[in-house]
C-alpha cells in the first residue's frame, strides 16, 4: 500500500441474496477507485465465500420488502411468507429482476472483487462454529481472528459493518 | 483517437467497473468515451474521475443515453 492510497474495510455479517450486494458493490467500486479494500467475513457472511453460491432471500420479518408486481408494489404477509416454497419463489423473482434490470450477479461481483485484489478475510472462529472447511470456500481467503481485522481497520480510512 | 465503451442497460456498479477496466487498456492521455443509461452514472463518473485522478472532459445527456469523455491521466 502506498502512503497516500486510501483504504476501506467492511465487516460482512450477512449471507442472503439481498444483503450480499452492499459489501460487494462497495468493495468492487472502491477497488476501481484505487482504494485498498479488505472484507472480513464473519457469521452468515461466510456464505458469500462458498465456492458454489446458492444465496436465497426471505420475505420473513422484512416489512419494507415490496416486490414490483403488475404496476404495483406488493408486500408479503409473514404468515404467507412462512409457507413452504415461498423463499424459493421470492429468490426466483429477485434473480429475475436482477437480470432484467442489468444488475450484476453476486457471482460476477465477487469475481470482480477477487480480480481487483480485494483482500478476503474469513473469521476462523465462525469456520469452527459452523463446521465449514477451507476447501468449501474460494481460494485466496486468509483465515484470521478479530485481532487481524482490528489491526487492518486501524489503518483504514473507511470502516463499515454490514 | 478515442475508444468507445458501451455500458447501456447496465446498472450500478457495473458502469464504473467496466470503465475502470477499459481505462487501464488505453494509453495515458488518450480518451475513453463511455455510453450509459444508468442515471446514477452521471454523478458516479464525476466521483470516479475525481478519486482516480482521470479527467472527465465531457458529460452529456442525449435523451436518456449519457455520454462521458474521460482522459486517462495516470
Amino acid at each position: 500500500m502506498s502512503d497516500n492510497q486510501k483504504s476501506m474495510s467492511i465487516i460482512v455479517t450477512k449471507g442472503t441474496l439481498d444483503w450480499g450486494y452492499p459489501p460487494l458493490i462497495l468493495a468492487t467500486t472502491a477497488a476501481a477507485m484505487d482504494l485498498q479494500v479488505t472484507l472480513f467475513f464473519t457469521f452468515y457472511g461466510l456464505a458469500l465465500l462458498k465456492k458454489k453460491l446458492d444465496l436465497k432471500v426471505t420475505t420473513l420479518g422484512n416489512a419494507a420488502m415490496e416486490m414490483p408486481m403488475m404496476g404495483m408494489h406488493m408486500a408479503m404477509p409473514n404468515l404467507i411468507g412462512a409457507m413452504p416454497g415461498m423463499d424459493s419463489m421470492a429468490t426466483m423473482m429477485m434473480k429475475d429482476m436482477i437480470k432484467k434490470k442489468g444488475v450484476a450477479s453476486v457471482e460476477e461481483l465477487r469475481e470482480a472483487a477477487v480480480e481487483s485484489g480485494v483482500r478476503m478475510l474469513a473469521c476462523q472462529m465462525t469456520m469452527d462454529l459452523f463446521e465449514y472447511e477451507a476447501k468449501d470456500l474460494i481460494d485466496g481467503v486468509e483465515y484470521v481472528g478479530a485481532a487481524s481485522y482490528i489491526e487492518t481497520a486501524t489503518k483504514c480510512d473507511i470502516n463499515l459493518f454490514i | 483517437m478515442s475508444t468507445v465503451l458501451d455500458v447501456k442497460g447496465l446498472n450500478c456498479p457495473l458502469p464504473i467497473l467496466r470503465t475502470k477496466k477499459a481505462i487501464k487498456d488505453i494509453a495515458v492521455d488518450s480518451i475513453l468515451e463511455v455510453l450509459a443509461t444508468d442515471p446514477g452514472s452521471v454523478k458516479d463518473m464525476e466521483a470516479f474521475c475525481k478519486q482516480t485522478g482521470n479527467e472527465l472532459m465531457e458529460s452529456k445527456d442525449a435523451g436518456g443515453v449519457y455520454t462521458f469523455k474521460i482522459k486517462r491521466k495516470s
